[in-house]
């Protein structure tokens, strides 16, 4: 088994590379406006330095958000056209649930990430990491949380999520451990497609103004 | 072999997710799914709409050329894919695909401009371009007059529009004229039945002595003219109102781009981009170039519009010139300039 898990959902563009009993690399580059530029590179090295091939990977795993869309979407046109191209299977996970994963907590906790426009994408978490609500888009202050937070998002707001610490972004050596036990280790897999949690910024035009003053 | 090198294009700048495959010159595919119904009720195309369709719709239009060109990845040896100008998070979801299948199946990658290749795609339909030739690319982002001394490697701008492009007026008075988005192929099917003489809209920079244009002043001056038959209560004669605001357009840029052949000493003209497929713009062009003795070259309306194969065209004109292949750190660039053919 050799396979290849990223996420772009955030502002770390992370790559891993899991044998089916071990992570053999990984790379995490924080840079929140050139997931387009660092993730083909990223999958690239770990390839290089495992010493593999492109052509020896057996499966994908990808975060599928919540996210920044226009990161999101490197992170799952690269995991199905990678997929297509060697025709291996790919795995969607939240990314919220690999924050999560991360997470050692004796109590139920929250996992926020930055939505930008003062919102973070958010999820709660039982103490065994099974998430009971969420994936939800919200302001900060609209979130009914007072128990543990962790993640980016709630590390950017300390006033609401007063208890917030790390770990902070998604790291892809967890996903592909995740991903590598199965649903039997108790994994949500979810299909390829990006949780967006937004409709898309428009609206129809107005009946049209005159151009001439009245 | 004298067929080339076999290239798959890939093109997301803006509404369309074209999938090209050619071999050299040849064209093999030309697969394209467009989300223009997604834009219409918005009345222009919406930058997050496209790439969401962008991202849903790369898969199917990869295995639909491949599937038309009766071939396998096996038999492509390079990618090409549009980097810029465009849309910047419709561009990424192509370089991202194109990365991808670089990377899963050890093909060599392309990052080329997408008004050079706009310019490429005619090699396709008429053979081997003559060099040096002027395009006149007009679309609904662009309308632009280039120099090409070398297509892979020595494009040079002479003129721009400075504000609305061609394409965009045509939307634009599309919508006062109550015609339905995109407006270009609606106010070339009702002007076919206008006098185009009815109204003398301006001609935007005519005489300025540069190869620039302008039509933000041409749409303004429709809507007035709109406004105020309205206002008096009388009939708009709308047949008449687009042939006359055509007539406007393909002047100006029919007479440009003869004057930009003049002054620089070439005989070819090549016209390309969406606007290209207009039937006034086609017919008076013809005209003009006959009248010039300018050779006039416009590939047919399906190469016109935004198109995978033109970028695959570009790819093996670039791989046949021996180009290096682009890093994979290519980044997507909205404003790519049109000096840059490879980046």
């Amino acid at each position: 088994m050799l396979l290849l898990a990223f996420d772009t959902a955030t502002a770390a563009i992370t790559v891993a590379l899991h044998d089916g009993s071990h992570v053999l690399e990984e790379r995490t580059v924080i840079d929140g406006r050139r997931h387009g530029e660092l993730l083909g590179p990223g999958i690239a090295h770990v390839l290089a330095t495992a010493g593999a091939s492109a052509s020896d990977l057996t499966g994908i795993a990808v975060g599928v958000g919540p996210g920044p869309f226009t990161g999101l979407r490197v992170g799952l046109m690269t995991a199905r056209a990678m997929a297509d191209a060697l025709s291996i299977p790919v795995t969607g996970i939240c990314t919220l649930d690999i924050v999560a994963a991360a997470v050692v907590s004796a109590d139920p906790f929250l996992v926020a990430t930055d939505a930008r426009r003062r919102e973070v994408y958010w999820a709660t978490y039982d103490a065994s990491g099974v998430r009971t609500e969420g994936p939800h888009v919200d302001r900060p202050v609209d979130v009914d949380w007072t128990g543990p937070a962790y993640g980016a998002g709630a590390l950017m707001y300390r006033e609401t999520f007063v208890s917030a610490r790390r770990p902070d972004l998604p790291e892809a050596g967890v996903l592909a451990r995740m991903v590598a036990a199965g649903t039997a280790g108790g994994v949500a897999e979810l299909p390829v497609e990006p949780l967006y949690l937004r409709r898309p910024d428009a609206v129809e035009p107005a009946a049209r103004k005159a151009v001439t003053p009245v | 072999m004298s067929d080339g090198a076999l290239v798959l294009g890939i093109e997301t700048s803006c509404d369309e997710t074209g999938v090209g495959i050619v071999r050299g010159t040849t064209l093999l595919a030309n697969a394209v799914a467009s989300s223009v119904e997604e834009h219409a009720r918005f009345g222009g195309v919406v930058p997050e709409v496209a790439s969401r369709a962008h991202l849903d719709a790369m898969v199917p239009a990869i295995r639909r050329a491949l599937d038309d060109a009766s071939v396998t990845w096996r038999d492509v040896d390079a990618i090409a894919v549009t980097a810029g100008p465009g849309l910047a998070g419709a561009l990424l979801v192509g370089v991202a695909a194109a990365k991808a299948y670089s990377i899963a199946l050890g093909k060599p990658l392309y990052g080329v401009n997408h008004l050079s290749a706009h310019v490429a795609v005619d090699v396709l339909e008429h053979g081997p371009l003559p060099e040096p030739c002027v395009a006149l690319l007009v679309s609904g982002g662009h309308s632009s007059l280039l120099l090409v001394s070398d297509l892979t490697r020595d494009v040079r701008p002479l003129g721009a529009t400075v504000d609305d492009a061609a394409g965009e007026a045509f939307d634009k008075v599309a919508r006062v004229l109550g015609l339905p988005f995109p407006g270009g192929p609606h106010i070339d099917r009702v002007a076919g039945d206008g006098d185009a003489a009815l109204v003398s809209f301006p001609r935007g920079k005519a005489d300025d002595g540069t190869l620039d244009f302008s039509f933000s002043g041409l749409k303004t001056a429709v809507a007035r003219w709109v406004e105020a038959r309205e206002r008096a209560g009388l009939p708009i004669p709308v047949a008449d109102v687009a042939a006359s605001f055509q007539e406007a357009v393909v002047d100006v840029l029919t007479t440009k781009a003869i004057v930009a052949c003049r002054s620089h000493g070439v005989d070819y003209l090549l016209i390309g981009g969406g606007v290209a497929a207009n039937s006034r713009l086609r017919a008076l062009a013809e005209q003009r170039c006959a009248a010039a003795g300018i050779r006039l070259r416009v590939p047919r309306p399906g190469l016109c519009t935004d198109n995978g194969a033109m970028v695959a065209a570009l790819g093996a004109l670039l791989v046949e010139a021996g180009r290096p292949a682009s890093s994979l750190d290519l980044p997507a660039d909205s404003s790519l300039p049109i000096t840059e053919v490879l980046v």
